[in-house]
């Protein structure tokens, strides 16, 4: 199986000298194809600089990061924004979505800013809706939608299209216990059912013991990790 | 609690035989905790002689039927009004293996933190497969067993996160 997520020796500082901060201290990370792997640990560990990182939302200070075998210390900016409308999706705690637009909408927008056609838009938002179970009311604005139905929507906006990697910081967060649970199964369902890897930050046991895969982050350090298992029996 | 107020319980509204009360001490406690019939009229035996269960006519005169008496009635109510509490002094194991690893020094507690995390998650992660394989419909005792597992589990991992948080501290640090 290939990795579709290589950290390698990753270091990531913020500021310099006496008031440097060293949120990542050499991490090496693998995450195979349809992997569906849960990072844990401590607040202030470096978990979602570990997400921002893989998303190309910021860049490493040391130590090489590929996604999808690219590089993405030498791609220029042009390069990362396409990665990060193509390849990669976020869920986030907050669900980010744009109140003025529906929740078709909302899912077809990374599709349109890439220059895609409405059809064509449509056609993808409707499947990715389809698969996190949503096919009513989807010319509704978000308001009109529950805490867990929003972030269906977030999450289908981070699938649309073919994209290989989702990395989710915290997406049960603002959800109740119910809420969250379907939330997690859905993004458990992913890999299997579409191929999707997946990398989940937070800090529920409950919705991590969903995943493959545990990394535990102490310090910007790996301090443990399991072994992959079998996502059969998922 | 012992097999001795699981039977004062079931005792409650009607007399029953050993063997009844076997099998429903088993369904009632979710299949974890299985008796033979021995061990029942053992107890039933024990009770008989505090004075808490007395032998009575059942449906089968060939099978021995019991019931509670006015003092089992007594000795169950009160079962049923004391709170189970863990102190003093709580003695879980993990906390007391904890509690020696910091006497050895923050490393070592660190480390049986760490390890200790990783085996509990990866148990949750266990139970939970197990649970979407065994029985997609269990019965609502299966289901607050497995509950009260899944919970204890996440009880003692965010346990395990609060030390690892105290041992660490939190000043400097970024998300």
């Amino acid at each position: 199986m290939t990795s579709i997520l290589e950290f390698d020796d990753v270091v990531k500082s913020y500021g310099s000298g006496q008031t440097e901060v060293r949120a990542l201290r050499g991490v090496t990370l693998d995450v195979a194809d349809s992997e569906f792997v849960a990072v844990m640990g401590p607040s202030g560990c470096g978990k979602s600089t570990l997400l921002h990182l893989a998303g190309a939302l910021e860049t490493p200070s040391a130590g090489s990061i590929r996604v999808g075998g690219r590089e993405l210390a030498g791609m220029g900016a042009a390069d990362r924004s396409e990665l990060r409308r193509n390849d990669v999706g976020y869920v986030f705690q907050r669900l980010n979505l744009i109140p003025s637009l529906t929740a078709i909408e909302n899912v077809m927008l990374p599709l349109e800013l890439a220059g895609g056609s409405y059809r064509n838009a449509r056609g993808m938002a409707l499947d990715a809706l389809a698969a996190v179970g949503l096919d009513v009311r989807l010319d509704r604005y978000p308001d009109d939608f529950s805490g867990g139905q929003q972030q269906r929507i977030a999450i289908a906006r981070a699938i649309v299209g073919e994209r290989r990697l989702l990395l989710a910081d915290e997406p049960t967060g603002s959800l109740d216990t119910a809420s969250g649970d379907e939330v997690i199964e859905l993004l458990a369902a992913l890999p299997r059912e579409h191929g999707t890897a997946v990398v989940l930050v937070t800090h529920e046991p409950r919705f991590a013991s969903w995943a493959d895969r545990f990394v535990f982050l102490r310090d910007g350090r790996i301090v443990d990790e399991t072994v992959a298992t079998s996502g059969a029996a998922r | 609690m012992s097999v001795r107020e699981g039977l004062l319980a079931l005792l409650a509204d009607r007399p029953r035989n050993g063997h009844q009360l076997k099998l429903e001490f088993e369904s009632a406690t979710g299949s974890v905790w299985p008796l033979n019939v021995g061990q029942v009229y053992t107890t039933l035996e024990r009770l008989e002689r505090d004075g808490l269960v007395a032998r009575t006519n059942g449906d089968d005169a060939a099978q021995k039927h019991y019931e509670l008496t006015a003092a089992g009635r007594e000795e169950l109510a009160a079962w049923w009004s004391m709170v189970p509490a863990d102190e003093p002094p709580p003695r879980d194991e993990l906390m007391l293996k904890v509690l020696f690893a910091l006497a050895q020094g923050d490393e070592r507690a660190l480390d049986v933190i760490t390890s200790h995390r990783t085996a509990l998650l990866s148990l949750l992660q266990q139970r939970r497969r197990e649970q979407r394989a065994e029985d997609p419909d269990p019965d609502l005792a299966t289901d607050f067993v497995r509950d009260a597992l899944v919970v204890r589990a996440e009880a003692d991992l965010r346990w395990l996160d609060l030390c690892e948080a105290r041992l660490t501290g939190r000043k400097g640090r970024i998300r």
